[in-house]
């Protein structure tokens, strides 16, 4: 008898939990909608979407290359398998033509497109559920007022269990804070803006945030180093590697053109970043430096005598006052077993990255390059195999790859020389090991062209 | 010493290790095909082929290069006897003050070997590091588009140029 009861007990906390389980899990379809007429929409707040789609780089992840703006079809490879984005342009039956203001609105707050359908974090709706509703209207009407593309979204490829959408909803559950931002009210409102379009649209923690085994961004870890397409996203807490402090001036100054003169230039999935901030208000990319720099914080007193010196040893060899190409590299590099790397460096970096030739056009100084003090050797390998393309049709920094030139030997010894002689870190561990993953193609790298303004010295501009 | 082979020749190089390619190419060993352009890697002037791929001269040590073949656009024919791709670039009257044709010559030329039926696109893709400031752009592509014509039917075998078993 007892028994029994226990069993029918079970049963009956199994079917609540299973309820209470789709409650959870189970999203209603919205009802479609013809697509609505792009003059429907007002003007001022298409502009305002746009200027927001700038932020959040849509275009990016939602345009495959070569491929239709905002069509979708990018391959996004994942520790899970590959997910294809969506298309995003209005057309009713391949894209979000059909789609209805709330569809759009459900799916920035809570990832559940217009069929009910949990979508997967890789679009950064753990980010975009920040967003007001009125930004979400306007950030609604950009994609809604351009030219419909049919264009079918190719279907993911999943690893089981990875590819049953319903897993979401647990991590949801588990990783979703929900939205809308709350400002803090004892911070500037500066810094609040700033808040609310980093960690909201600008999704910069998708990259700069490490991920835990179920690809969430750590909590305890804001924008502590992460990684992206192949690079290593840099540290923007109290961790920044950078040799030269950042500050907010530099730091807007670099969002906004895509380089500054000691940081370097923006490349890898960046450059995409920087190329949309182009467009932005001051404002905007002022109060997101301000924001940044808190998570940053004050720089030790170590850090700025470090900072310090490294722009003195930039400045000293932009001066001319050393003339480090030649027979001279070598024979140094010979005592202390540099060698076959300072000799490399010497003949063929030092002509770029200790010339006379400012930023952006001419190579940074490696004593100012982040790179140099890096977690890990990625970048600097990614940069050197594959260079910096130039963009089509404008005044862009370009360097050539060396790919073809260099053997893995050979770059191993560039860059253990390089470490070792521009920053005052360890030495590398596992060196040869991301050389052979980059150089062979099995972590791919993304490569693209840099767009950089000029907007400060207009004396630089029509230099070649 | 270094030992380099350039079209075909071995040699025994006594520059230093770190001296780029261009020097030892142009002041050692008298080869002034490939040029002097920018000295920074980014107009292709410098351009030779280091076992069958396209390399900047100017910016690869000669460390790099020991005990490699080199090829030069001296390699790809004489005067005399032009080869396939330097014919074709005459034939299409390519070159205006002619700096830029040596790297064009071996950028494609590393291009064909590798890929003898480029596409336009694969032709283009290739070229990009080439500047020309003559703006012969569109013959130099019609060159390359000839040679890599000229080129696979004089290494087709008979049978597959028309001749009937």
């Amino acid at each position: 008898m007892t028994g029994r009861l226990i069993a029918l007990l079970v049963a009956l906390v199994l079917i609540l939990l299973v309820a209470a389980a789709f409650a959870v899990a189970w999203k209603p379809a919205i009802a479609p909608v013809a697509p609505p007429q792009a003059a429907s929409f007002d003007q001022a707040l298409v502009r305002r979407g746009a200027a927001l789609a700038e932020i959040g780089n849509c275009i990016a992840c939602h345009t495959a290359p070569g491929g239709k703006t905002l069509a979708g079809g990018r391959a996004l490879p994942s520790p899970f398998g590959t997910i294809f984005s969506t298309n995003i342009t209005p057309d009713a039956d391949t894209g979000i033509g059909s789609w209805p203001g709330e569809a759009f609105q459900r799916s920035m707050r809570q990832g559940v497109d217009r069929a009910g359908r949990h979508l997967y974090p890789v679009f950064p709706y753990d980010h975009f559920t920040l967003l007001t509703d009125d930004d979400n209207r306007a950030l609604y009407a950009y994609p809604m007022t351009r030219e419909p593309v049919r264009a079918q979204t190719p279907a993911n490829e999943l690893r089981f269990p990875f590819n049953i959408r319903i897993g979401l909803a647990a991590w949801k559950l588990l990783y979703l804070h929900k939205g809308p931002y709350q400002p803090d009210r004892s911070r500037s409102d500066a810094w609040n803006r700033g808040a609310y379009l980093v960690e909201g649209i600008a999704h910069c923690g998708a990259c700069h945030t490490p991920r835990n085994g179920l690809g969430a961004e750590r909590r305890g870890e804001l924008l502590a180093s992460g990684e992206a397409e192949g690079w290593t996203a840099y540290a923007l807490n109290q961790a920044s590697p950078a040799p030269v402090p950042w500050d907010a001036r530099a730091l807007a100054f670099y969002l906004k053109n895509g380089w500054h003169e000691a940081h370097g230039i923006s490349r890898g999935p960046m450059a995409e970043v920087t190329q949309s901030l182009a467009s932005i208000s001051d404002s905007d990319v002022g109060a997101m430096a301000t924001y940044i720099m808190s998570v940053m914080g004050e720089p030790s007193a170590e850090r700025r005598k470090r900072g310090e010196a490294a722009l003195a040893e930039a400045r000293k060899n932009a001066a001319g006052a050393t003339e480090s190409s030649g027979d001279s590299e070598t024979e140094r590099g010979g005592a202390n077993n540099d060698g076959a790397g300072a000799a490399i460096y010497a003949s063929a970096c030092a002509v770029c990255h200790d010339g006379e030739r400012a930023l952006p056009f001419g190579g940074i100084h490696f004593a100012l390059s982040t790179e140099m003090y890096g977690p890990n050797a990625k970048n600097l390998i990614n940069v050197t195999l594959f260079g910096l393309p130039g963009a089509e049709g404008e005044q862009s920094p370009i360097m050539p790859g060396f790919a073809d030139a260099l053997g893995d030997d050979e770059l191993s010894a560039l860059v253990s020389y390089l470490r070792r002689r521009f920053s005052d870190q360890p030495q590398w561990n596992d060196i040869d090991q991301d050389i052979r993953a980059a150089h062979s193609g099995r972590r791919p790298v993304a490569i693209h062209p840099t767009h950089v303004a000029l907007p400060d010295d207009a004396s630089q501009r029509g230099k070649p | 010493m270094t030992k380099l082979t350039v079209n075909g020749r071995e040699h025994d190089i006594s520059s230093a290790p770190d001296t780029p390619l261009l020097y030892v190419l142009r002041d050692e060993l008298v080869l002034n095909g490939a040029k002097f352009g920018c000295g920074l890697g980014q107009c292709g002037a410098c351009t030779v082929v280091v076992d069958g791929t396209a390399v900047l001269s100017c910016v690869t040590p000669l460390l790099l290069v020991a005990g490699k073949s080199v090829t030069t656009v001296e390699g790809l024919g004489t005067a005399h006897e032009p080869g396939p791709m330097q014919r074709a670039f005459m034939q299409e009257q390519a070159a205006q003050c002619g700096y830029c044709i040596p790297g064009m010559m071996m950028c494609a030329h590393a291009l064909l070997q590798n890929n003898p039926r480029a596409t336009d696109a694969e032709i283009r893709t290739a070229l990009q590091p080439n500047l020309c400031r003559c703006g012969t752009h569109m013959r130099i592509l019609r060159a390359v588009r000839r040679a890599a014509e000229t080129m696979r039917t004089a290494q087709a075998p008979a049978s597959a140029r028309g001749a009937v078993p």
